[in-house]
């Protein structure tokens, strides 16, 4: 997994998919999810009528197509697991459908309101449903530092590179326990950095 | 490990999601409790470490590569409550914005990632440290706690889609358990390579996580461990129960009557499945427990390996509370 591939996109900020408010559209994803999963199999109507709405709402949101469908396939292998063992139940065909077609809906609604929703947004709404402040805070720098730490981590490795002319298995696995060890000993330096930052400027 | 949307039924979901919002907001109470304010923006950073740090694959045998959980990892390094509010912190975000793991099924996705990883390896890593002092005891308890860590969970993954009725139990719980024995061994082996590598670079970081005393741990281990147990009677126990059936049915297939069996067996109630499948489940946790004690030898072969034979102060003995 690269760098570019979990950057997420925004599209055209001026759909009319992205001025919604937040908490609708989250509000709303949450709906759809909640009733595709509780949704018995026989409910196809709703199944049909779902997809179609959210394929109506991918055209709305003027996301790349192409990012759409990158997303939609990179099914994680624990779905492919699932389907690999299900297919040797000879009895739980109709039932395996129902499964991915349930798991591929709620795919597609998380994908069009995480690219359409900035994420300050997302943090707003959590505040409005209470989540505590100290997850909120800890989910806000996550989010902050994420794509830092995947950079500090990529110029490790690419530094490693440079330097190591051939790696042996024994040899590999200890380079990796130095990277990410390295990576945690950075991350936590930069804590302390941060918390100093954040009480320059009056946090409290 | 993450549970997409649509594999687990409501009330699976509902009940993990009790589970897991109880549990977290305990940690919550807990870090907002016992951390210094100066350590509130690590919580953050240490997340997103272990999110990068989940992206680094490591080669498994036959050209496959693993990755790093690293819920066990992280509550060495900064105790059992922090550590599952970071990977919970991390679950969050690789629900929403990269769509690893469903937004219903969040809670069972906490309740075994967060939860049960965290909080189970933390406590093995610290029964078996006090057994084996020292750095090199240390260093094996990591690995040991590590494999028992990801078993573990992934016994609670196999569980909640059995309960959903998504994988019949006799196929989910074999072959989570098995793969993830397999998985387990180079989360134990990066694990441990990497809480020794740190606590060589910089022994303040490690010396600092393991100050608490026990008696300190005991009381916010106890609410996790009924939390846990909860779990394990929702998800696991009626699957374990029906094994008497099992032996039921065989014992009807070598002609032993079904009132002798009755007799013999608590469970009396006709079990129409092949017995096979059932001793495929017994052979597993079989194979669990052998295993764990092989991984416990070798957990202590690695702590010798990674961990140099030394004179009196060198930094990692020291780190011992």
């Amino acid at each position: 997994m690269s760098i570019d591939w979990l950057r997420h996109q925004h599209g055209h900020p001026d759909s009319p998919l992205h001025s919604l408010p937040a908490e609708l559209k989250l509000g709303f994803g949450f709906g759809v999810i909640l009733v595709t999963v509780l949704a018995p199999i026989e409910w196809s109507t709703w199944f049909i009528c779902a997809a179609l709405g959210l394929g109506v709402t991918a055209l709305l949101s003027r996301l790349p197509l192409l990012f759409l469908s990158r997303r939609l396939l990179a099914l994680s292998p624990f779905v492919l697991g699932v389907v690999l063992v299900n297919a040797f139940e000879p009895a739980g065909r109709g039932h395996w459908l129902a499964v991915s077609v349930k798991s591929v809906l709620c795919l597609l609604t998380v994908i069009l309101v995480s690219n359409t929703t900035p994420f300050s947004q997302i943090l707003r709404a959590l505040k409005f449903i209470r989540i505590p402040a100290l997850l909120i805070t800890t989910i806000a720098l996550m989010h902050r530092y994420l794509f830092v730490l995947m950079e500090e981590s990529e110029r490790m490795r690419r530094a490693r590179a440079s330097r190591t002319f051939k790696r042996g298995q024994r040899f590999h696995w200890r380079l990796l326990a130095t990277i990410v060890s390295q990576l945690f000993i950075r991350a936590s330096e930069r804590a302390e950095r941060i918390y100093d930052a954040m009480c320059a400027r009056g946090w409290k | 490990m993450h549970i997409p949307d649509g594999f687990i039924d409501g009330k699976t979901a509902a009940a993990a999601a009790v589970l897991s919002v109880t549990g977290v907001g305990f940690a919550l109470k807990r870090v907002r409790l016992e951390l210094p304010p100066r350590k509130v923006p690590l919580l953050g950073l240490a997340a997103a470490f272990l999110f990068v740090a989940q992206m680094v694959n490591f080669p498994v045998a036959g050209g496959t590569s693993g990755h790093l959980v690293g819920g066990t990892l992280v509550a060495a390094l900064l105790g059992p409550s922090a550590a599952v509010v970071v990977v919970t912190t991390v679950l969050i975000i690789q629900c929403f914005l990269f769509q690893d793991g469903g937004v219903i099924s969040l809670g069972a996705n906490v309740f075994n990632m967060a939860i049960v990883n965290s909080v189970i390896g933390y406590a093995i890593y610290r029964i078996v440290s006090h057994w084996l002092p020292g750095a090199r005891g240390r260093i094996a308890a990591l690995a040991f706690a590590a494999w028992c860590a990801t078993v573990l969970a992934a016994m609670g993954c196999a569980g909640q889609l059995a309960w959903s009725g998504t994988i019949p139990w006799t196929a989910a719980f074999p072959a989570m358990t098995t793969v993830h024995m397999l998985i387990g061994l180079g989360e134990g082996l990066i694990s441990a390579m990497v809480f020794a590598a740190i606590s060589r670079a910089r022994p303040d970081l490690v010396i600092e996580s393991n100050e608490a005393g026990p008696q300190e741990r005991a009381g916010e281990l106890v609410l996790y461990g009924l939390l846990i147990t909860l779990g394990i009677a929702l998800f696991i126990a009626p699957f374990a129960c029906s094994w008497p059936d099992g032996l039921d049915s065989v014992a009807e297939k070598f002609g032993i009557s079904h009132r002798i069996a009755a007799a013999l067996l608590p469970a009396p109630a006709p079990d129409y499945q092949i017995p096979g499948i059932h001793w495929a489940v017994g052979a597993t946790a079989l194979a669990g427990v052998a295993g764990a004690l092989i991984v416990f030898g070798l957990a202590l072969g690695l702590g010798r390996l990674l961990v140099p034979k030394t004179r009196n102060g060198v930094p990692g003995n020291q780190a011992n509370p």
